[in-house]
């Protein structure tokens, strides 16, 4: 069973929402004996990273969440709080992977947020498992994860190359979201719910 | 590639689409819920919802309504109509919201921007701009184009940019109802004086609108109602022929 942590960082419903139409059985933590009741465990997020961690540190469970062994999917900016540090508020992270958060670069005669549907690149991974490489899936964030060949299991381009996926051991993430990424988003979400311990 | 979106707009009131809809096999054109499923199902890129419930008391169906859409759209949505504080906001966000619009509030009270950009992020506020163009140029407008302000349309884009919005949604009332265009002059205007993303709104009546807006100005979306409501255009055909002008579109 999933369980999404419960930090109060974001669009919930949605999230929820997209596990009911799967079948998927879910429940929610609060608290650091929460973790030991799911198999799978998501970080939800929406907003600014810095306020994202301070709430996720008032939760106290951020240790327990960085010592796990089960499969942990961060959803964006779930995804960014998993990474070193981020610009949104210069703040330092969960450093599970020791990348960076940054804003995109106006220069690059972009609009920021990058919002819309976005072909996604990726490489032979449990996760993207069914789905159409260079499928498109729905981003809406102004910060992004720098690519990192060691990390990146999925790239987008938005006036520079970034990750839009990521993992490391049991640890996986998300940039876009799937919950809003029509029938390709939904079979992610289903694909996590597979992953073996 | 960053896809151009196509966004159907629907008018909701007390929890029920109004409007005529003229859709083939679908039961209950008055249900968002069966309406925004085959949008979805066509290929719509994004929803916006426009609520147009008078009574503060009937708020309770719009949120419902929020709910079961979200329950079901796997694609995002926006609502607008009747925000006015954060509390209003935050009740569609926990209801699966994915952008609010907010309008006249923004007008009378600019710092509304601020405050939903600072609880929610940029990415939750599109600020809905309704434009007229008088003897003293683009004018803002409020109630639907009848209330004329002293807003100059541009430089209220640009405060509202400045004060946090993550997104615009401009609508000529020039060209809304005419099914002759985008105003293609203005959009472009506002797309080189701001950095975040535009939806064009007033004028669609036929695929070639479409087309223009997206080669003529660097709006982002393309949103439009009666012509999808009533079949005048279906999304898919509307798809593959922007494609064939090279404009990337999600198929």
């Amino acid at each position: 069973m999933i369980g999404i942590v419960n930090y109060g960082a974001g669009n919930i419903f949605s999230l929820t929402s997209a596990l009911q139409r799967l079948n998927l059985d879910y429940g929610m933590i609060n608290t650091e004996a929460d973790l030991e009741k799911y198999s799978h465990i998501i970080i939800p997020g929406v907003g600014h990273a810095a306020a994202a961690m301070k709430k996720l540190e008032q939760t106290g469970l951020v240790n327990a969440l960085k010592s796990l062994k089960k499969p942990v999917l961060g959803i964006c900016v779930g995804m960014q709080l998993l990474t070193q540090h981020s610009e949104e508020g210069d703040v330092k992270l969960m450093n599970i992977f020791p990348l960076r958060t940054k804003l995109f670069d106006k220069q690059q005669n972009i609009k920021i947020p990058h919002m819309g549907w976005n072909n996604v690149e990726f490489k032979n991974n449990l996760l993207f498992e069914g789905v159409d490489n260079q499928t498109q899936f729905y981003f809406v964030h102004s910060y992004f994860i720098e690519y990192n060949p060691i990390f990146d299991i999925a790239t987008a381009n938005y006036g520079i190359r970034f990750s839009a996926a990521i993992q490391k051991d049991n640890f996986y993430a998300l940039q876009f979201h799937p919950e809003k990424s029509g029938a390709a988003g939904e079979r992610l979400l289903k694909n996590f719910s597979t992953i073996k311990q | 590639m960053l896809s151009k979106r196509i966004i159907p707009c629907l008018d909701v009131k007390d929890g029920r689409t109004v409007k005529g809809v003229n859709f083939v096999d679908l039961k209950d054109a008055g249900d968002p819920v069966q309406l925004a499923w085959q949008y979805a199902q066509q290929g719509a890129d994004e929803l916006v919802f426009l609520d147009i419930t008078a009574t503060h008391e009937k708020r309770g169906t719009t949120i419902e309504m929020v709910k079961a859409v979200a329950r079901q759209l796997n694609i995002p949505f926006t609502i607008g109509g009747g925000i006015s504080s954060v509390a209003d906001a935050e009740a569609l966000l926990n209801s699966g919201a994915d952008k609010i619009s907010i309008n006249s509030a923004a007008v009378r009270r600019p710092a509304l921007i601020q405050e939903l950009a600072e609880a929610f992020g940029v990415q939750f506020v599109v600020v809905a701009v309704d434009t007229k163009l008088t003897g003293q140029g683009n004018l803002v407008h409020l109630n639907g184009g009848r209330l004329a302000t002293e807003l100059d349309t541009l430089s209220w884009i640009k405060e509202a940019e400045s004060l946090g919005a993550g997104e615009i949604l401009l609508t000529s009332m020039d060209h809304d109802g005419t099914k002759q265009g985008f105003d293609c002059r203005l959009l472009d205007q506002v797309c080189s004086s701001i950095n975040i993303p535009v939806i064009a709104s007033g004028g669609a009546g036929k695929t070639a609108h479409f087309t223009e807006v997206f080669t003529q100005t660097a709006v982002d979306a393309a949103l439009a109602a009666s012509v999808f409501h009533f079949g005048e255009i279906n999304i898919p055909d509307l798809k593959k022929e922007l494609k064939t002008y090279g404009i990337p579109v999600r198929l």
